[in-house]
């Protein structure tokens, strides 16, 4: 390969406390009627002041450790000043040079290996309003609703380290994961709860130095889309550079319709955002016994959790990961595995039925399922005399059968075993069935 | 005497000996404002209908005993205030129809205490100014010569209290918007300590800077004022949840062996002859009670005002984007010059490559005023100095020299960047001298004192005021 894809990652995530970032209101917007979850201070009125959400904090806290990251003890927020519509006070609140977490890493895996992805940052800010453009009374109009205005956000920014557009899907599914088994955001990609934004560019193969310019594509709505736009971005730009042509530093945007990135922004009418320290919230001291008992309180995470399956239950790599891929489902492993000590159940039977029986968890209770695998497994104790019985009898009934299994044709067996079956009417192991049919016909 | 012309104290008692009603007072005020509002130019809205009712609704009250703290007790506002269905412009026609939908926490806590709201007060727009003259309102007069300003921001707010159109007003102090015009205007004015009185709902100036404070006629009346709308408050996170004390408690200590400093770079040649000699006399007032006079330094004094000509635009520059041509009703275009000048500075030192140079050397040197203060205060228990290094100038004198506009700030602006409380208290008259042209104008000191200290500042400034009686009312 001539060119190595650098791509670096932004991603946002939605938290999904009740109330919002710097006011009371219910941040759970999604559906709701226009301009209903909405006060003084998210609609940005004059006079009007931010007071900090602690649960929300807490929870951006906890992505960062859960990334491995440092957290910062003292930490502020920042006004971030640009000017949208969508923007009532005229600058966003966020955070600029004190962020509550850096420097962390998340190990992904991509077919056998595995990879370090640095992360740079982890920071809290708040959502804007949304921009709705319609047709009112013949015209066309835009409008605002601020019901998502100041609805807490979490930024987690990766170092470059991203080389293809596949290893980037695999980073997005285990944050995803991480913040679902943290129960701090839905990450519904489709519902916006979760929204990134890839710096992409190329360097030549064997160049130790990060490429001059970077491309940022926004749009990306939808898992489906990450691929094409990545995919798309990185064959315009070689095709730039294979003629001789350094790609411009801009921000495009993915057009889903036209399956192209176009240019949004140049570098020349970038924003300067005039960062300044927020004076209406006083910056933040944290103990550290407080980070200690923040990390201490963190759920037991999905790469533990995997291994431990894998230890613990003797189970294969393959089942582990589907098993911890949702906590849901995990939990829902685990207290079968439970219920099904008393029953003589081994954690691999079960997880052979759930995975592949496709269970419905939320319709079938884990107490339920353990009677199913144990009424599939345990057979009654059948007199033996009584199943030879029914063996010479079944046997003596089905001549053709019988020899057609002595001249080869060994897959009657299967045949035989149901009506011996049918004949005893009782749950019999098939494979004692099996066995004494097998001796029974090798005595000729 | 009139009823329009007593102190929140004397009214509190006539009104509970039932000697007057809630009603005679309050009117007896709106009968002034009719009178001298078109002189002096300090109401920008009247609430004559919503006086009246509020005024009967605090004599049902009164009648039942209701001892709320300022029950009937007539007042007026800044106009950056929010009043809930009451226009409030910031003095600027960027907001002339602006309806807010809540009151501000000091508005509430004014009201919840009985006190009845008589209207709005004009003041330099968006509280940027030194004379009020920045109004988009036209400029409020001084009650004690209409040819001089007021002082500003808070130009009506003085105005209205010197000319007793009303027994109290609101006000806020971002560099001095408070204590200056009191001074100008010869009544009390305090600028508590950042922090202590709630924020939420006034427009935002400078935040870091902003403090909610009150013109009353006496210290006394400034500490029952200040029993109300002083606490922490959940919608501001800037106001520490610390014990309000009964500030009206300590007047009377006695202040044999305070300790007050006296800063020699606020003695310097820019200071006016005669206000220096009145502040000295204030001065060896407190010495004869038997405080202890100290002479100290804040050295960093001199940085103080370019520090703060950063800090403040830069901070304003943020607060104003809000007012973005898409909400309120008027456009940018409305935006008065100075509101404009301070855009533009504050802009261009938040710039990228420039932030350092300006902003974060600004806030070093705040960093740097606030312990000179810390230092200061190890030896001390309070400052005094001049409010002004000048008697209060002509309209129109400075009005086209923004530079000597903003050093008649030079006094004050010490105070906003330490974060601590400055009561300023008149001092007496100079003039009139025909020798040179010198109307008769009024001087204040200013008692400053560490965070948190303004039962400390209310207990000096009421000694000195019942040392030194007899205060003299503006003929109007």
């Amino acid at each position: 390969m001539k060119y190595i894809p650098v791509i670096g990652l932004e991603v946002h995530v939605e938290l999904k406390t009740e109330s919002k970032m710097f006011c009371g209101c219910s941040a759970d917007y999604f559906g709701k009627e226009p301009n209903t979850h909405t006060c003084p201070v998210c609609l940005g009125l004059p006079g009007a002041l931010p007071v900090a959400n602690k649960t929300a904090i807490e929870w951006c806290i906890k992505i960062g450790l859960a990334l491995d990251c440092k957290i910062s003890l003292l930490s502020k927020f920042d006004r971030k000043n640009y000017f949208y519509p969508d923007l009532p006070k005229g600058y966003q609140i966020s955070q600029y040079d004190k962020p509550f977490c850096e420097k962390g890493s998340i190990s992904i895996r991509s077919g056998n290996n595995t990879k370090t992805i640095g992360i740079t940052r982890v920071h809290q800010e708040e959502d804007t309003g949304k921009l709705i453009h319609d047709i009112v009374n013949e015209k066309n109009v835009s409008l605002i609703d601020f019901n998502r205005s100041g609805v807490p956000l979490v930024e987690i920014v990766t170092d470059p380290d991203f080389e293809s557009a596949g290893e980037v899907i695999n980073y997005l599914k285990k944050l995803q994961q991480i913040v679902r088994y943290l129960d701090v955001s839905n990450a519904d990609m489709e519902k916006g709860d979760m929204r990134l934004e890839p710096n992409i560019s190329l360097k030549l193969s064997g160049d130790q130095e990060l490429p001059r310019y970077k491309v940022e594509v926004k749009n990306i709505n939808s898992f489906r889309f990450v691929e094409k736009a990545i995919n798309y971005e990185l064959k315009r730009q070689e095709e730039l550079l294979e003629i001789g042509e350094t790609p411009k530093q801009e921000t495009r945007g993915w057009n889903e319709k036209k399956q192209i990135t176009q240019s949004q922004r140049s570098k020349e009418e970038a924003n300067d955002y005039r960062y300044f320290p927020e004076p209406d919230l006083p910056p933040f001291r944290f103990e550290q016994s407080y980070i200690n008992e923040l990390k201490n309180g963190l759920p037991e995470l999905p790469e533990q959790k995997l291994y431990r399956f894998q230890s613990e239950f003797k189970l294969t790599l393959y089942d582990a990961e589907i098993l911890t891929r949702e906590i849901e489902l995990a939990d829902y492993f685990e207290k079968t595995v439970k219920t099904g000590k008393a029953k003589n159940l081994n954690p691999k039977q079960i997880a052979n039925e759930i995975i592949n029986k496709k269970v419905n968890i939320d319709e079938i209770s884990p107490e339920v399922l353990a009677g199913q695998i144990q009424a599939k497994f345990q057979f009654t104790k059948v007199d033996k005399k009584e199943l030879e019985e029914a063996i010479k009898k079944v046997l003596r009934e089905n001549e053709k059968a019988v020899k057609d299994y002595r001249s080869g044709k060994i897959q009657v067996i299967g045949f035989l075993i149901g009506l011996v079956r049918k004949e005893t009417a009782q749950p019999i192991d098939t494979l004692i069935i099996k066995n004494l049919l097998q001796k029974e016909l090798s005595k000729q | 005497m009139k009823l329009n012309e007593l102190t929140i104290k004397q009214a509190i008692d006539g009104l509970r000996k039932k000697e007057f009603s809630a009603l005679d007072l309050t009117e007896s005020c709106l009968d002034q404002i009719a009178r001298l509002n078109p002189l002096l130019n300090a109401f920008l809205t009247i609430c004559n209908k919503e006086a009246i009712n509020a005024a009967k609704q605090a004599d049902e009250k009164l009648r039942i005993g209701d001892k709320s703290p300022l029950l009937g007790i007539p007042i007026a506002l800044k106009d950056i205030y929010l009043t809930k269905n009451i226009r409030t412009t910031a003095s600027s026609k960027v907001l002339d129809n602006y309806i807010p939908q809540y009151d501000a926490t000091v508005v509430k806590k004014l009201k919840d205490a009985g006190a009845i709201i008589l209207g709005k007060l004009n003041c330099d727009a968006w509280a940027h100014g030194s004379s009020g003259e920045n109004s988009d309102y036209g400029p409020v007069k001084n009650p004690y010569n209409v040819e001089y300003t007021p002082g500003g921001s808070s130009s009506g707010s003085a105005a209205s209290v010197a000319a007793d159109m009303s027994i109290a007003s609101g006000g806020t102090d971002t560099g001095g918007s408070i204590r200056l015009p009191a001074a100008f205007c010869n009544v009390v004015g305090l600028k508590p300590t950042y922090g202590r009185v709630s924020r939420n709902g006034i427009i935002a100036m400078s935040s870091s800077l902003d403090s909610i404070g009150h013109f009353t006629k006496t210290v006394e009346d400034s500490a029952l004022y200040l029993n109300v709308t002083a606490g922490k408050d959940s919608f501001d996170a800037t106001t520490p949840n610390l014990p309000v004390p009964d500030y009206s408690k300590n007047l009377n200590k006695s202040i044999k062996g305070t300790r007050i400093g006296i800063p020699k770079e606020f003695f310097t040649e820019g200071l006016d002859k005669k206000i220096k000699e009145k502040t000295m006399e204030a001065i060896s007032f407190f010495e004869k009670q038997g405080a202890e006079i100290i002479d100290i330094s804040l050295p960093h004094t001199d940085y103080a005002i370019a520090a703060y000509y950063i800090i403040q635009p830069a901070e304003v520059s943020s607060n104003l984007a809000r007012y973005d041509s898409i909400r309120y009703g008027n456009k940018r275009s409305y935006f008065g010059k100075e509101a404009k000048r301070r855009i533009m500075l504050g802009t261009f030192t938040l710039s990228a490559g420039y932030y350092d140079a300006y902003y974060k050397k600004a806030m070093k040197v705040r960093t740097l005023i606030k312990k000179d203060y810390e230092e200061a205060f190890k030896k001390v228990d309070a400052i005094i100095t001049p409010v002004s290094p000048t008697l209060p100038w002509k309209l129109g004198e400075k009005i086209n020299d923004p530079l000597k506009m903003y050093l008649s700030d030079i006094f004050t602006v010490t105070a906003n960047l330490a974060g601590i409380p400055g009561l300023s208290v008149p001092i007496g008259i100079i003039g009139p001298s025909t020798s040179s042209e010198q109307a008769a104008l009024p001087v204040g000191m200013q008692i400053l004192g560490p965070q948190f200290s303004e039962e400390l500042l209310f207990n000096l400034g009421h000694q000195y005021e019942i040392g030194n009686p007899n205060k003299e009312k503006p003929q109007l």
